[in-house]
């Protein structure tokens, strides 16, 4: 499944974060990127608009963060200090440490349409009246490194980067940082710290990023899905995005599907498409033999979503409905013949190993959790132990926690316990998991070993 | 806390549990509710380091309105919430309750529960808060996290599965401390804190990490190899005897061994820190070297009684001696037969017991047989800066004030002199370490601080990370929040200007440094003054790139409202000393004008010892004044107060004044060269032993308390004196019953030291009738201490000298005044952690109660002359200026008794750039000769690279290099192997 056209029935048949794309699967060039139209929504921007203009189309446009948190991407820009008195350097940093379990849009983004993200980056640059922009990026995306530095160089020959972007007087470039990467540096604070070469742990709010960001100054972080919007929205105007969707949150978005489907990929949908029609006409459907059981729809650290609600609309606020979040809008899916434990385990050991560090209730109870899941799905499991991992819920709660790591991490195991409680009941009263052999793969050591 | 603008803070009303409280706007409400007497646990929360939200532990519930008007409510961390008007919060609400065991839960899923063996048992915030917390079974059953520990070098101990990973110890190392060699590696639950690898802690300041450590992974590692629990610790209230500075400490004591130092909170001084020469420098008091009993000569028995064979009479008899007459009162036989019984039966014991009974009969003798040789003879007094004022005092009254002389270097003598004169200038206030805090920019002249006064290098680092700042200001990030301040200093440019004439660490914090040979510094000194005020005297024939520096510097300088400049003793100028203040006083008026009136400092002075100010304003006259007296025959007897004189002297003249044989009495707790020659030793307390009065480097006099009685044959030099004015028939020195009387006297004889006496409750000090216990209610050394040699219970020791008792009964800390606290503690509160129950103004900044009086305040004395300036230096052709170089484990005498401390002074050398090196060809390994008119010297040659061509460095106070007086032009040879 990749990238294909709209189908019948949307509102428009438009894509814009995938339209430049080469059908050989290599990256745009900026000669293929500028005869998809673009640039010219920095075009637009340059001779024609003031600053707060483009923040104002962005914030009428309804576009919300890609990254998962689903913020108001033009209220963030508003609150950048414009003007003479403002304190520069200012910076846009785009975060591409793409680490979600399951997410890969940034990663096929990146890879195949890297002009974009420097358009949206130089309209956000033109919006904040900022100096510098930079891009995050992990390392293990070294296909993306590769297009995003061959981009980065054409777009400076060409004048679209630099002291003077396109003889217009607005002077703004754009580096690329390649860092090892965390988890944690998915949350902005934390990233920056690492920009800044210091330890990965996410900072405390105030000050605000728009306030004091990287080195202190004014900045602005976005994921960079949301950069890509920016450009069409600058050229068409906020009506043509809101116009895009199927709901009323606007826009396109990229959407993914992993698990035992026929075609398992992510492709560029309106906002609002029902997941089903995701699931059953996009990825083809299940494989032969496998059932849906549940879904995890954004990444791990969101809610399962049993299989008896997937006509949800894939939008920020729809899948409150199902008491789950759009996240990043990469379907993981849970079949019916994976273990419902070991899959929570699973990404509870994913969470337990990518905590900074910080805080008490991440460092040491993420980590308690995973071994509570271990003992549990390799039969040492004991009765009180779900009442504990309930517990742990409960204290790695979003007020509780300095950041939203545990609190996400807490999201699917909450709804573990909630939407699968006889599959917890069962492995302790059994001792230990029925969809593995018992003890085949049990690790030789009690407790965690990472 | 002050607010950066320096506006009194406003008062807000919160509410806490449903009640009203007034509350400081903008603290944070875990301060606020510790303050108001809550126990609310925490963690990395700490007064000083202010507030980072990671331990989760001081979790309440904090109620809001929104948008719409609806009440809401979460758990939200007390440390990281800003008291505003109508802040609200729970502490006692059920699920912060919960929440808060929960987090010790958390942290002790890994935790050893080593606590029987654990040094901080007893005094572990971290035990304090689970008993708080009501947190006791542990559910985890995985397996627990270990680490490897390292070797940290003498200081302190690394046991890292304690750790609770609240950050308090790479805040305090690297964000405050600026170390380097220290931090946070890995991550998850694995994080570790230590260093790269095994190694001693680089940092000056290493001990603190005992006392932010809120668990017992950093401990005091001298302490743990002769170890007590808290509770049996005897603890008192003192002041460090390392350097001028008078930083406040609290001593502790067991079995008549000072056991450990730790910082004293002290808000005009040190505020909770120490060096680690202070926290680590008091072996001495332990040592073998210790004078316990008094003895008298040789030369004072009669020849019969002599053991060995009787000395020769001096050959060439010199006209004051021509004549030697026979010894007044000097011991008879019987008297020699005493003294023999006595010192056999005070050996073996050594303590305690019938030998302390011996020893006290030999002390009668000695002050017998010194005031036989006083009585009707001229003697000279020669004081000690590290005596306390009480002692020189009665030393100056024993000799009387022409007489009495400062067992001073020349060099010391002549600058803090040169203190003195400039803290009477009216158009100056000398300001303390802490005063640093109130300043906008800081420049440092001549001064390498980190080795002459570590707290101040420490109190510089410090302010750097907390002085208001723009970017704080304009994002409403108050200065408790760590979190917050921590990176955006990371990138702020300093305010700190260094001119050294060598390199110094302090300079990697310094916006820009300068390298200046002495009479340079002088002159950059002068011509910044001329910069600022132009009714300061230009400075002749500056050179394009100096004249550029200082208008640099200048600009800098009076770019805010309050420079402060930082100079003292240890750059062996005087010169420097004025011109520091020349500047000090021309910034001043830039900035304030015409009229001074505002009690801001304007000028920190380092001074060498503990009572350096405090002797030069008894008057007297020089050491050298005083040897060339004895020299000249003028004296028949000296009387050496606490004091190594081969430290402060020529060689040549302390070799003078021990080969004259004129009598010396020598009231001395280490034996030296002086004591083993000396006619009569008193064995002296050191200031473990006694309650005294030290005058610190801003003339802040300051009391310290014994930790432990006298043991022996010591007791407190005042006392010795005392005796002696009476034996002599001086009536006032009768009425001396306690410090209180003799400084008193001071006071009337000299009215510079008026106020000095109110420094600290006064000995009579009772309340309820009571002392105040210098032992804790659970100690256990009463019937058990002494038992090994005596089955009979002694009574606790007297002490007439204080309001404080050896013993378990009086007042506890939590009733206690604060300058009698013998320790920091309070019920559920055994740790370090609990000063907020004192009611101590814990923020860094901000007002509490002072601690001593000053006393150089008002001093009426006139505007200094404008220094004249110098020459440019120029380098001369075989000839060094010699520059001090100090050591801040080496130059200071008494904290060379610490293994720890001695293993980490340099070898002696002399110290020269790679041009000088290249002149005299010398290479490493080679020796060089230092020619003086009056000594030379050899040492091995040190590649200095910072220094001045046409400087060389001499380091100070090194074992094996003699006594240089500086300032000095020197000349240099590459000395021929031997």
């Amino acid at each position: 499944m990749t990238s294909r056209p709209g189908l019948p029935g949307y509102p428009a048949d438009d894509r814009p974060l995938t339209r430049a794309m080469r059908a050989d699967g290599l990256p745009a060039t900026i000669d293929d990127y500028i005869a998809a139209g673009g640039y010219e929504g920095l075009r637009r921007a340059l001779e024609g608009l003031r600053p707060p203009e483009v923040t104002t189309m962005v914030t009428e446009s309804g576009l919300r963060g890609r990254g998962g948190a689903g913020y108001s991407t033009g209220r963030k820009w508003s609150t950048m200090p414009l003007g003479a008195d403002a304190p520069h350097p200012k910076y846009i940093v785009c975060n591409g440490d793409e680490m979600e379990p399951g997410s890969f849009k940034d990663r096929f983004l990146l890879e195949r349409n890297p002009h974009l993200l420097l358009e949206g980056m130089l309209l956000a640059g033109f919006a904040t009246e900022s100096d510098e922009g930079y891009i995050f990026l992990r390392q293990q995306y070294d296909t993306a490194v590769v297009a995003i530095e061959h981009a980065i160089a054409e777009a400076r020959e060409r004048g679209y980067l630099g002291k003077d972007v396109l003889g217009s007087g607005f002077p703004f470039d754009i580096e690329l940082h390649v860092s090892i990467g965390r988890y944690i540096c998915g949350e902005a604070s934390a990233m920056l710290n690492a920009l800044e070469s210091q330890r990965a742990n996410p900072r405390a709010r105030p000050p605000h990023m728009t306030g004091a960001g990287l080195f202190s100054r004014p900045t602005v972080v976005n994921n960079v899905e949301t950069y890509m919007a920016v450009p069409g929205i600058v050229r068409h105007g906020p009506d043509w995005w809101k116009g895009l969707s199927v709901t009323d949150e606007g826009g396109t978005k990229i959407f993914g599907v992993a698990g035992r489907v026929a075609r398992p990929g992510c492709v560029e949908l309106p906002m609002g498409v029902p997941m089903r029609e995701l699931i059953e006409v996009h990825a083809g459907g299940m494989l032969s033999g496998f059932a849906l059981r549940a879904v995890s729809p954004g990444g791990a650290s969101t809610s399962f979503v049993p299989a008896a609600q997937i006509d949800v609309p894939l939008g920020f606020s729809t899948m409150d409905e199902v008491k789950s979040r759009l996240g990043t809008g990469t379907l993981v899916l849970l079949d019916d013949q994976t273990c419902p434990v070991g899959m929570t385990l699973n990404m509870m050991q994913f969470f337990a190993q990518e905590s900074c560090g910080w805080c008490t209730p991440c460092r040491e109870g993420l980590q308690w959790m995973a071994a509570l899941l271990e003992d549990i799905e390799y039969g040492r499991g004991e009765p009180g132990d779900t009442g504990v991992l309930a517990e742990g819920v409960w204290f790695m709660d979003s007020d509780k926690c300095f950041c939203d790591l545990a609190p996400g991490a807490m999201q699917p195991l909450e709804s573990a316990l909630r939407l699968f409680p006889d599959d917890f009941a069962r492995h302790v009263a059994e001792g230990g998991c029925r969809y593995r052999r018992h003890g085949s793969d049990a690790p030789a050591l009690r407790g965690t070993t990472w | 806390m002050v607010s950066g603008n320096g506006q009194p803070p406003k008062l807000v009303t919160v509410i806490i549990d449903g009640a009203e409280y007034q509350a400081e706007e903008g603290r944070n409400m875990l301060d606020v509710a510790l303050a108001l007497g809550f126990d609310l646990p925490f963690f990395c929360w700490h007064p000083v380091l202010g507030s980072i939200g990671a331990c989760r532990q001081c979790a309440v519930r904090l109620y809001w309105t929104d948008r719409e008007g609806r009440e809401k409510s979460e758990i939200a961390m007390a440390c990281m919430t800003e008291a505003q008007e109508g802040t609200r919060m729970d502490i006692f609400d059920e699920e912060a309750i919960r929440f808060r065991a929960e987090m010790i839960e958390l942290m002790m899923l890994s935790h050893p529960h080593d606590c029987p063996v654990c040094d901080e048992g007893g005094e572990c915030h971290l035990q304090d808060m689970t008993v708080m917390t009501g947190h006791s079974y542990r559910r985890y059953r995985g397996r627990k996290r270990t680490f490897e520990n390292q070797d940290l070098g003498p200081f302190v101990t690394h046991e890292l599965n304690r750790c609770i990973t609240c950050y308090r110890c790479t805040r305090f190392y690297n964000d405050y401390a600026g170390g380097r060699d220290f931090g946070v590696f890995g991550l998850r639950n694995q994080v570790y804190f230590g260093r790269a690898e095994s190694g001693t802690l680089e940092s000056e300041f290493s001990g603190n990490l005992i006392e932010v450590c809120p668990t017992g992974v950093f401990d005091d590692k001298p302490f743990s190899r002769r170890y007590s629990r808290k509770w049996d610790l005897q603890t008192s209230p003192s002041v460090c005897p390392d350097c001028g500075l008078g930083c406040t400490t609290t001593l502790s004591a067991r079995y008549g061994e000072l056991r450990r130092v730790q910082g004293r909170f002290n808000r005009d001084v040190n505020k909770m820190f120490l060096c680690d020469r202070g926290r680590f420098g008091f072996e001495f008091v332990n040592a073998p070297e210790r004078v316990r009993t008094a003895r008298i000569g040789p030369g004072l028995l009669p020849p019969q009684t002599m053991m060995g064979p009787a000395i020769e009479e001096p050959a060439g008899a010199e006209a004051a001696q021509a004549e030697p007459q026979p010894i007044a009162d000097a011991p008879t036989e019987e008297g020699a037969r005493l003294q023999a019984e006595a010192h056999a039966a005070a050996a073996p014991e050594g303590q305690g017991g019938q030998a302390a009974g011996t020893a006290a009969l030999l002390g009668e003798l000695a002050l017998d047989a010194a005031a036989g040789l006083l009585r009707g003879r001229r003697a000279v007094g020669i004081g000690s800066p590290r005596a306390s004022l009480e002692a020189n005092y009665a030393l100056r009254a024993l000799v009387g004030p022409s007489r009495f002389f400062r067992g001073m270097s020349d060099t010391d003598d002549r600058l803090v002199g040169a203190v003195l004169e400039i803290a009477a200038d009216p158009r100056l206030r000398l300001g303390s370490a802490a005063d640093v805090h109130g300043a906008d920019a800081v420049l440092v002249l001549g001064e390498d601080l980190t080795n002459t006064a570590p707290m101040l290098d420490l109190t510089i680092r410090t302010w750097l990370h907390l002085r208001p700042n723009e970017v704080e200001e304009r994002n409403h990030i108050r200065r408790w929040n760590d979190a917050g301040i921590t990176r955006i200093k990371r990138r702020e440019p300093s305010a700190l200007w260094i001119a050294t004439t060598h390199a110094t660490k302090l300079d990697e914090v310094a916006a820009e440094t300068q390298r200046a040979a002495p009479d340079d510094l002088v002159r950059l000194a002068l011509a910044l003054a001329h910069e600022v005020d132009a009714e300061a005297p230009a400075v002749p024939g500056l050179g394009d790139d100096e004249a550029e520096l200082v208008r640099r510097w200048a600009a800098a300088l009076t770019a805010g409202s309050a420079p402060l400049v930082v100079a003292g003793c240890s750059s062996g100028s005087a010169e420097l000393l004025r011109a520091s203040a020349q500047l000090a006083a021309a910034l001043h008026r830039a900035a304030r004008g015409e009229s001074v009136t505002e009690e801001r400092a304007t000028l920190v002075l380092t001074v060498p010892e503990p009572d350096s100010v405090g002797l030069r304003m008894l008057g007297g006259g020089t050491l050298v004044q005083a040897l060339a007296a004895v020299a000249r025959g003028e004296s028949e007897v000296v009387v050496v107060l606490d004091d190594d004189l081969d430290r402060r002297a020529p060689a040549l003249l302390v070799d003078d004044l021990l080969r004259r044989e004129v009598p010396v009495v020598a009231l001395a707790a280490l034996e030296d060269r002086l004591t083993a020659t000396a006619a009569v030793v008193l064995p002296a307390a050191t200031f473990a032993e006694e309650t005294g009065t030290w005058v610190s480097h801003e003339g802040r006099a300051q009391r310290y308390f014994a930790a432990l009685p006298p043991a022996d044959g010591v007791r407190p030099s005042w006392r010795w004196l005392r005796e002696l004015l009476v034996r002599l028939g001086r009536r006032e020195a009768r009425g001396w019953t306690t410090p209180d009387d003799v400084l008193a006297a001071l006071e009337m004889e000299l009215p510079a030291f008026r106020g000095a006496g109110a420094a600290a409750p006064a000995a009579s000090w009772r309340r309820d009738g009571r002392k105040v216990a210098r032992q804790p209610l659970r100690w256990s050394g009463r019937t058990a201490v002494d038992a090994g040699r005596t089955v009979f219970e002694p009574g606790p020791a007297p002490d007439a000298d204080s309001a404080l008792a050896f013993s378990l009964e009086g007042l506890q800390p939590p009733a206690s005044p604060d300058e009698l606290r013998v320790r920091t503690w309070w019920p559920g509160w055994n740790s370090g952690n609990g000063l907020h129950k004192f009611g101590e103004e814990l923020t860094a900044v901000g007002p509490a109660r002072p601690s001593g009086v000053r006393l150089l305040d008002g001093a009426a004395g006139h505007e200094l002359p404008p220094v004249p300036a110098p020459a440019r230096f120029a380098a001369r052709d075989g000839e060094a200026v010699l520059v001090a170089l100090h050591h801040i484990y080496g130059s200071e005498q008494l904290s060379m008794y610490t293994p720890g401390i001695r293993e980490r002074a340099p070898a002696p050398f002399i110290g020269l750039n790679e041009e000088d090196a290249e002149r005299l060809a010398v290479r490493d390994g080679d020796l060089l000769e230092l020619w003086l008119p009056w000594m030379d010297t050899r040492a091995p040659f040190a590649l200095v690279p910072s220094l001045v061509t046409g400087t060389a460095a001499v380091p100070v106070g090194l074992p094996g290099l003699p006594y240089i007086s500086l300032p000095a032009r020197a000349r240099l040879t590459r000395a021929e192997e031997q």
